[in-house]
């Protein structure tokens, strides 16, 4: 079975084969119809050209009809993209952190970490904080990215629906390594995850106390 | 420019305004002349220059991008190339080419004018082009580097940068200016220089698309240039305008770039439309078809392509009000571009079409600026483009849209209007194979975008992941094949310049608009008398009197 990445992809997807279907179908019309015109009225066979100055009837079919249908992409991918504003009220929520050039993750009971580790099919919320310059946190297996801006404060939300490793991008332009700036999001079982969490929260005691005895 | 050899008048002709120098001599009689084709010329040559340093950085950046990093050059080297090629391509090339080199060349003679209707304002607008252009590339060699912000500036990078932001950010300002200026002549010289009898209906399109862009240029560009004043005030004296450390609001900036830069798109495209609708017709031996539905849709995209500007920004956070309405609105303007498409393929059917160097580019044009025009499409679904946005599909679209519609536009007008400005004919068969090697290479190096862009890889990359080197390659090996194109091309038009065939007759393809009644080349003030108009352009009256003809015998 092949699940998809995120909650997302199947709208993004849909809308995208739908686009795509009618856009292909009229780069074929147009070219068919020049190469077709361009052939048959050559001028080596066709001396002398017809005048048609216009058809009103046909200019409104061609107005009319590619409005509806650019209406219902509209349709479609607005539809798409209300899934993606509103996260649902029990999703876990982790803060994200963006500066000139890489990501922190941090969850509810204060664990930092540079990869995000969440659970499947369990909704996230995410907090983008920048703490420079523009970035955009982007996920492509999940078809989604957020810009994160300095002091505005963007959220987002995915369900992660497919256990795996997945890149994180930046997609906007932050400077000299910004084609570096790379991180992953690892989806676990609910279980793997809470072990791993309770384990880094152990970890980053260890490290406090430690630290803390050093001071 | 040698002008011994053209055509002096063999036939009794007055000297052409390449021979008329007027009152000055020499490289003076060029440079500070107010004859409007001295300047179409003076911009054609510096314009095709910075042309020549664009496609030498974009080809500098498919070179560094065949591996996943470390080609060529440095990351810095890379970030600063990207931009370069932008900020040149977009402020430099594209923007003004078509008004600046063909608009004051013909405009005026198609409207049956002497000159624009301030000719040493537009002398005053080349030299502003210049000195912006000029400060681009100064920026380049002067210490601190070229910008690295890529063209669209963002704050707050572009105020944290240690590269030459001010100086650039100057430099497009002035050039906004330059076009701004060019915008008021041509909305001046249209409303009130048009030859006795020639009203709106009977002025070709290419003039009509003209006013169209004036209206933009006219319209939006100061909003760029008050916005990177604004950028400049914020770097030197620290006043909170956009940057979040002194409280300003980044995403004001993004708004204010985007309401010109959206509507820049149709400063670029609608003259190159305006072209093809010029070529289309005379090629094919008959009327254009849907002559006012042509028009006004010219009219309609700059009204409505003055309403979509924040699609740019569907993933910034704007309220979903916002989203929606933008959304929407780009979606719609999509219709009048798609309205243009269809008359053009409807004027060919029944013509008499030759296949002339400039129909090559014409039927390229539709062809590749509709894949330009149906990604942007693909871009407008809201879901999509939260995928799609900042990655190499919008690079992609971009490309189609502007070196395949505008690009390509500017080589067919050059094919098209070359032989008129030089009376010299470039050789036919080397323009056409340089023709289907620019094709074939334009798609071998942008169509893999639109796949990598699917595949989520994001634009201004230095680096990459190795799964997508595979699409890279094909995309570098295509720019290879699209410059040799371009090289053979412009060596064939810069040789027919010096050394074509020598072309004196007036009309040289059937053309019907004003500049086809003139000598070749066209002497000062173009016209001995101001030509009255009785007929709206591309007529074809032998069509018609054939059609009467046989109805009679009938
Ligand atoms: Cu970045
Ligand atoms: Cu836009």
């Amino acid at each position: 079975m092949f699940a998809d990445a995120s909650s997302f992809v199947q709208s993004v997807n849909s809308t995208f084969i739908f686009i795509v279907s009618v856009c292909v179908f009229f780069l074929a019309l147009i070219t068919t119809m020049m190469i077709i015109f361009v052939f048959k009225y050559n001028r080596k066979k066709n001396k002398k050209a017809v005048n048609i100055h216009g058809s009103v009837p046909l200019e409104i079919t061609w107005t009319v009809i590619p409005t509806i249908l650019v209406i219902i992409m509209f349709y479609f991918g607005w539809e798409g993209y209300t899934l993606m504003v509103n996260a649902p009220a029990n999703s876990m929520v982790i803060k994200v952190t963006a500066q000139m050039w890489s990501w922190k993750f941090e969850y509810p009971n204060g664990v930092k970490t540079d990869t995000l580790y969440v659970p499947i099919n369990k909704p996230v919320k995410v907090l983008l904080h920048s703490q420079d310059v523009d970035h955009s946190f982007y996920v492509p297996a999940f078809k989604f990215k957020k810009d994160v801006i300095p002091n505005r404060n963007n959220t987002a939300w995915f369900l992660p629906e497919k256990l795996g490793k997945f890149d994180v991008f930046c997609a906007e332009y932050c400077g000299l390594r910004h084609s570096y700036m790379y991180s992953a999001v690892v989806v676990m079982k609910q279980k793997d995850f809470d072990t791993w969490l309770s384990a880094q929260e152990e970890k980053q005691k260890d490290n406090d106390t430690t630290s803390a005895v050093k001071l | 420019m040698s002008s011994n050899s053209l055509a002096v008048d063999k036939s009794g002709n007055l000297p052409s305004y390449l021979i008329d120098e007027g009152k000055r001599k020499g490289i003076l009689a060029w440079l500070l002349s107010t004859d409007h084709k001295r300047i179409g010329i003076m911009y054609m040559i510096a314009l095709l220059s910075f042309f020549a340093v664009g496609v030498t950085l974009g080809f500098l950046i498919r070179l560094e991008l065949l591996t996943p990093q470390g080609t060529i050059v440095n990351p810095q080297a890379y970030n600063e190339f990207f931009t370069l090629h932008g900020v040149i391509m977009i402020f430099i090339v594209v923007v003004p080419a078509i008004p600046s080199i063909f608009g004051n060349f013909f405009l005026p003679i198609m409207l049956g004018a002497k000159d624009v209707a301030f000719p040493r304002l537009n002398l005053l607008s080349w030299y502003l082009y210049v000195v912006g252009s000029i400060m681009i590339l100064l920026s380049i060699v002067l210490p601190g580097g070229a910008a690295d912000t890529g063209w669209t500036f963002y704050i707050p990078y572009s105020v944290r940068t240690g590269t030459n932001m001010i100086f650039t950010l100057t430099a497009v300002f002035i050039l906004g200016f330059s076009s701004i200026l060019t915008g008021v002549n041509f909305l001046t010289t249209i409303h009130r220089l048009r030859a006795p009898g020639m009203g709106w209906f009977k002025m070709p399109l290419f003039a009509w698309s003209l006013y169209a862009t004036g209206w933009i240029q006219v319209l939006a560009t100061p909003i760029v240039g008050i916005t990177l004043l604004l950028v400049i005030i914020e770097r030197v004296f620290g006043v909170g305008l956009f940057d979040p450390t002194l409280g300003g609001d980044p995403i004001l900036f993004q708004h204010m770039f985007w309401m010109y830069s959206h509507p820049a798109v149709y400063i670029i495209i609608v003259p190159a439309m305006g072209v093809i609708s010029e070529i289309i017709p005379v090629f094919s031996r008959r009327t254009i078809f849907g002559y006012k539905f042509i028009a006004f849709s010219s009219i309609g995209i700059a009204v409505f392509g003055s309403l979509v500007w924040a699609h740019h920004m569907f993933a910034v956070g704007m309220s979903n009000n916002a989203e929606f309405v933008f959304s929407l609105l780009t979606f719609l303007v999509a219709i009048p571009s798609a309205i243009k498409v269809f008359n053009w393929t409807a004027t060919l059917y029944k013509g008499s079409i030759e296949l002339e160097p400039p129909m090559l580019y014409a039927l390229a044009f539709i062809f590749l600026f509709s894949i330009g025009g149906l990604t942007g499409i693909i871009q407008g679904a809201l879901n999509v483009d939260i995928y799609l946005t900042d990655t190499y599909f919008i690079v992609g679209h971009i490309h189609y849209v502007v070196f395949g519609g505008t690009g390509i536009g500017i080589f067919a007008a050059l094919h098209y209007w070359l032989p008129k400005m030089f009376g010299r004919m470039y050789n036919k068969k080397v323009a056409k194979v340089a023709f289907w090697i620019i094709f074939v290479g334009f798609n071998i190096l942008y169509f893999p975008f639109l796949i990598l862009g699917w595949l989520g890889m994001p634009r201004r990359s230095y680096h990459y992941l190795p799964r997508f080197q595979v699409y890279h390659v094909i995309a570098t090996v295509g720019s290879w094949i699209l410059v040799l194109g371009l090289i053979i091309m412009f060596f064939n038009l810069l040789k027919s310049i010096r050394s074509g065939k020598v072309v004196t007759e007036k009309n040289i393809w059937g053309g019907e608009s004003l500049e086809w009644q003139t000598q070749t080349p066209p002497i000062t003030e173009n016209f001995v008398d101001i030509p009255v108009v009785n007929e709206a352009p591309y007529e074809y009256k032998q069509n018609e009197e054939e059609f009467l003809e046989k109805e009679e015998v009938l």
